[in-house]
């Protein structure tokens, strides 16, 4: 069906209509949580949140604010569904994800509620693809339960240093232990490999250190394998905050500006290693 | 032991790592007076390559004071800490490589930008000196060039090429990809490039000859060269005598020492070519038969190794190798004879046997030297 006949009378029909002149501000910041098949989406009068969880101790989600797009309409307070994620980004790389500049995919993206899939509409130099992913039920979330109130300690930090820290990893190591402290070592990620055991230690008045607030020294360790897929996100960010609980729970939070400047956020929660017991 | 390196010369402590990393498995550590030696072997014993980094390389350089200290790691754990180039030149201000006794760990510290500080605490295992023994001044032919010359030259090659085959004569060089005796000749892709000695920094030579060594292994060297803009020198004689290829400025020095193949097997190479080739070599001599291969290189196990040392000739066979009497079996040794090669593997090993210092300078080793063959047993009696 040509893109025509859909645009005004189709509006009537969808509960979920939104709309991007650059497919990229939404399939960039996607990638960077697509670790597993499927996603959950929970939309609001806010914007989308888009939700990935493994072996219920990880849960990565994606939040695109209503403003980033060109339009946004959603007739009921809450959406939610699951689809899957790789297929999606599939179609919203459709022509190819080429990155020329000024050459842009356009989206609208409309959905019509339960049991209706989520149709796609997508456009570039005039030619239009359609696509529909089915949906299903969405999975029950899980609560980390993790608020302000509880964080023991949280450090903003740019992520270039990061970014290389993370990159160098040992991945024979099973575990990345994390140390935070209001003294020394201040803020510490270690690895545990074949070779032997690496720190890397970022002090806290390092002009890369953007905020410190250290209250107690916690020691947590982290399986790598739930880690790793997190480095998509530091890759497209330019901040991340750190932050633990009282019980050991990691946050990562990544600031991402999209192509148009716009900011976007991603989170990471994780739970820690059990064998190893948080330091008092 | 404590080595401090700032700088640009973290690139190159880096580069000899990632150099090395072509010719062996493990890592060979070893600091002395004059220096930090870092030294690997291949597996079957046929390439050696060694870097000494003066005290003049590093900011600090203060040796273990107890004992001579010696270890060796897998390389790949000195690789994880300084494999990526780029962002070592970016971002590593110093390194730190220091020994923990205690805890039996070399550490490696690298002091980044913003404060940010990497340390690698990584296990090693102690061991014998790996000290090839070779004399490269007393090579009859020598030939040094700009690593671009070399580089340019061995790209013609595939990467897949084993062998090379280098011949010299008068005022020229030909480098030649080696094809085995039993290789169809009509099928072989052959290529062959031909230098005049107008392109050679230094160009000297004694004799007529051709060699034939590893490419692979002189890739290894070149990787390291070709950064530091050093030229490479190529020492060599004649067939079945190691060829030396060196790198070498105030700060340091590298050599690579790589077996050639031996005179009987290359001559029937020859043979069999059907292309022009310069006048093959010295007469054959006594050194032809099987069993009476001279080797020119001989590896140490103690560790009062040197220079200096007779170069100690054994028989060597192109298909076993007989051992030299030894007192005392290392495990290198162990390793050469439960080595599976292929029948047709015509190179001549560099021999990793324990061959005995004859200077007086023994230490308090226990091992006799080797005029004593057996003890009388009347000797016994009168000890009584």
């Amino acid at each position: 069906m040509p893109l025509s006949t859909q645009s005004q009378s189709g509006n009537d029909e969808y509960i979920l209509v939104a709309s991007l002149d650059n497919a990229r501000n939404l399939s960039n910041i996607l990638k960077a949580i697509s670790f597993k098949d499927h996603a959950i989406f929970n939309v609001t009068q806010n914007g989308l949140k888009v939700t990935i969880e493994d072996s219920k101790c990880l849960q990565a989600n994606a939040f695109i604010q209503a403003d980033i797009f060109q339009e946004f309409t959603l007739k009921e307070d809450v959406v939610g569904f699951q689809v899957n994620l790789t297929v999606l980004l599939d179609c919203l790389t459709i022509f190819g994800g080429s990155t020329v500049p000024g050459v842009n995919t356009a989206l609208r993206m409309c959905y019509n509620g339960y049991g209706y899939p989520l149709t796609l509409f997508l456009e570039e130099g005039g030619v239009v693809t359609v696509c529909k992913i089915n949906t299903q039920e969405p999975e029950e979330l899980i609560d980390f339960d993790f608020c302000s109130t509880n964080v023991t300690n949280k450090v903003i930090l740019q992520s270039d240093s990061l970014k290389e820290a993370f990159s160098e990893l040992d991945m024979t190591s099973e575990v990345l232990q994390l140390t935070m402290s209001p003294s020394h070592p201040y803020f510490r990620l270690s690895t545990f490999g074949n070779s032997g055991n690496a720190h890397y230690d970022y002090p806290k008045d390092s002009d890369m250190m953007e905020l410190f607030q250290c209250t107690k020294t916690q020691t947590n360790r982290y399986k790598m394998s739930l880690l790793k897929p997190s480095t998509k996100a530091l890759a497209l960010s330019c901040k991340v905050s750190v932050r633990t609980d009282g019980r050991g729970f990691l946050s990562l939070q990544y600031l991402v500006r999209n192509d148009d400047g716009q900011i976007c956020f991603v989170e990471y929660y994780c739970c820690p290693d059990e064998e190893v017991e948080s330091n008092e | 032991m404590d080595c401090v390196t700032t700088g640009g010369n973290v690139k190159v402590l880096a580069k000899a790592i990632h150099s090395l990393s072509r010719i062996g498995e493990e890592l060979y550590l070893e600091p002395v007076e004059d220096g930090l030696t870092l030294r690997a072997v291949n597996s079957s014993r046929s390439a050696f390559a060694c870097f000494l980094l003066s005290p003049l390389f590093f900011q600090r350089y203060q040796t273990p004071s107890d004992q001579m200290f010696r270890c060796k790691m897998p390389i790949r754990s000195m690789l994880t800490v300084f494999r990526s180039l780029s962002s070592l030149e970016r971002s590593v201000e110093k390194c730190r490589i220091e020994l923990n006794s205690k805890r039996s760990r070399l550490t490696v510290t690298l002091h980044c930008r913003h404060g940010l500080l990497k340390t690698h605490n990584l296990s090693f295992q102690d061991c014998e000196s790996l000290q090839a023994v070779f004399d490269k001044d007393s090579y009859a032919n020598i030939l040094r060039a700009q690593p671009r010359l070399w580089v340019d030259t061995v790209l013609h090659f595939p990467p897949s090429l084993e062998e090379v085959n280098v011949s010299v004569n008068g005022e020229r060089v030909w480098l030649r990809n080696h094809v085995e005796d039993d290789a169809d000749t009509s099928r072989a892709m052959m290529t062959e490039l031909c230098l005049s000695s107008e392109e050679f920094d230094h160009f000297a030579l004694s004799s007529q000859t051709s060699i034939t060594f590893c490419l692979k292994e002189f890739r290894g060297l070149l990787v390291f060269a070709e950064s530091s803009g050093l030229p490479v020198s190529m020492h060599f004689d004649e067939p079945g005598s190691p060829v030396v290829l060196s790198v070498s400025d105030t700060v340091l020095e590298a050599n690579f020492v790589l077996a050639t193949l031996s005179e009987d097997s290359h001559q029937r190479n020859h043979n069999n070519n059907k292309a022009e080739r310069p006048q093959a070599l010295p007469e054959p001599d006594d050194f032809m038969s099987d069993d009476m291969d001279s080797y020119l290189i001989a590896m140490e196990t103690s560790d009062l190794a040197g220079p200096s040392h007779e170069p100690v000739t054994a028989s060597c066979s192109t298909n076993h190798r007989a051992r030299l009497p030894s007192e005392g079996d290392d495990d290198e040794e162990e390793d050469e004879e439960s080595l599976d090669r292929p029948p047709n593997k015509k190179f001549c090993s560099l021999f990793f046997g324990s061959v005995l210092p004859v200077s007086s300078q023994l230490t308090n080793q226990t091992v006799q030297s080797q005029e004593v063959l057996a003890s009388d047993s009347e000797d016994e009696r009168q000890e009584e």
